[in-house]
């Protein structure tokens, strides 16, 4: 099985030069420090922030300058500011070439539920739904069972959605799976130590294996 | 054009109950604060927030909620206070989420008079009921409606006599256009300067949108979370 930082860390091996990227909260932004040494990746901050710096040392800490996930930041060189406004114009633009965010739920069509458990509380979907409807490609990094042992990649999903037919791939704690637009979880990799009918019995949605299923790599 | 006026008490002039009220911000990044004290101390109440989040229990809009002088909130992101949670399950605070990419737009088309607009998100979910669904290339858009409101608070960093106004890092988030969406416009800066001292190049918010501006005082700015990492040796 894999922890946070595996999932993160094999999620960074999707990133490719040249990418502007943005990254949810909780795993996904642990995937930033999995950058490959020497890529050019530029990330994205919904609240108006393309250049993502690491986290300031004490003397550097400014409130004007956090993540959307209210985080103290820095800028990197080449950093640039802006609205809201046109911070999701560039995301329903189209010109966020990756998305990589959490869920609950995903369905073998590949929609997602990751912002509302009814009669629990109820936070708000933040940027969730923009960046699913619009993203060129969404990567979804998540536990593949809830913690009663119930599989989160399903047929349908239970919970209120955030998009629908929008995820493309699937990190989990036990495997990396293509979502296929025909609909179906395509297992591509297995965390080491994990067998495939493992990951089938805790996969309610259609499993589709094709051939020998290798063990993820992480260096 | 001279925009000034003395403090956030007379910036508030013409508050009434029951008004609708935009309010600059992400988190508690880039809030009006003076302006929030003098609506709190105005003991105005029945107010409908637009704003991206609800503040914390202590700071921000969360100040307001403690007094009920809010009934309803418009927000995309409100998980931060727990007085909110109360309110909310004790069925004493209306609450409309909004995706934060519609919100924007919703309060810019509102200030560049554009009343409806088709946008992605939300199709196919809770978000999309009742709305006008079409399609457009063959993918689907929903229906959204501008938003407008009495007053917009924003807060900048710099700002002029004349209203010209220039935001810091992400401090600017949903302020430039909230400016632009409200009958009356309070902006506060941190520093405020006398008309041709600004660069006409950097201004963000041409003073047109501000009705009136003020020198804040006492900005606590407060962080929501505090990250930091070890300086190398």
């Amino acid at each position: 099985m894999l922890d946070k930082n595996g999932i993160a860390k094999r999620i960074a091996r999707e990133l490719k030069d040249g990418y502007y990227v943005n990254l949810g909260i909780g795993i996904p932004t642990l995937v930033a420090n999995y950058i490959p040494e020497g890529m050019d990746v530029v990330l994205q901050s919904e609240n108006g922030l393309l250049g993502i710096g690491p986290f300031p040392i004490e003397e550097e800490v400014d409130a004007d300058l956090i993540n959307a996930g209210k985080q103290t930041i820095t800028m990197i060189p080449g950093s640039s500011l802006f609205s809201s406004a046109d911070s999701f114009a560039m995301i329903r633009g189209g010109h966020v070439d990756l998305t990589i965010l959490g869920a609950m739920e995903v369905s073998e069509h590949g929609d997602i539920a990751n912002w509302k458990i009814p009669g629990k509380m109820v936070k708000g979907m933040g940027g969730a739904m923009d960046l699913v409807a619009s993203a060129k490609n969404i990567i979804v990094a998540m536990q593949h069972c809830s913690k009663d042992g119930k599989s989160k990649l399903l047929k349908e999903c239970t919970l209120p959605l955030t998009g629908i037919r929008c995820v493309k791939k699937i990190v989990s704690d036990l495997a990396v799976l293509d979502v296929l637009p025909e609909g179906g979880f395509k297992l591509l990799e297995r965390a080491p130590g994990v067998s495939v009918d493992y990951i089938r019995s805790v996969t309610e949605g259609k499993l589709i294996v094709e051939g020998e299923i290798p063990e993820i790599v992480l260096e | 054009m001279n925009k000034v006026v003395a403090n956030a008490e007379v910036a508030i002039e013409g508050l009434q109950d029951n008004m609708t009220l935009m309010l600059g911000g992400f988190g508690l990044c880039g809030i009006p604060e003076n302006s929030i004290q003098a609506i709190l101390k105005s003991g105005k109440k029945g107010f409908t927030c637009i704003s991206n989040n609800a503040g914390v229990d202590d700071f921000g809009l969360g100040l307001l909620l403690k007094t009920r002088q809010i009934k309803k909130m418009i927000s995309s992101y409100v998980g931060e206070n727990a007085e909110f949670e109360r309110q909310l399950l004790a069925g004493e605070l209306e609450v409309e989420l909004i995706p934060q990419g519609t919100l924007a737009e919703r309060i810019r088309a509102g200030g560049a008079g554009i009343p409806a607009f088709y946008t992605p998100a939300g199709v196919g979910t809770e978000v999309a009921r009742g709305k006008e669904i079409r399609e457009f290339n063959g993918k689907l858009y929903l229906l959204e409606e501008w938003l407008r409101a009495d007053f917009a608070f924003v807060k900048a960093w710099r700002g002029d006599t004349a209203g010209n106004l220039i935001y810091r890092g992400t401090a600017r988030n949903f302020n430039p256009m909230m400016a632009t969406a409200a009958t009356i416009t309070v902006a506060e800066v941190e520093e405020l300067v006398p008309a041709g001292t600004l660069d006409p190049n950097q201004i963000h918010t041409p003073g047109i949108y501000v009705k009136r501006i003020f020198q804040g005082q006492h900005y606590e700015k407060r962080i929501e979370q505090r990250t930091v990492r070890k300086a190398k040796a």
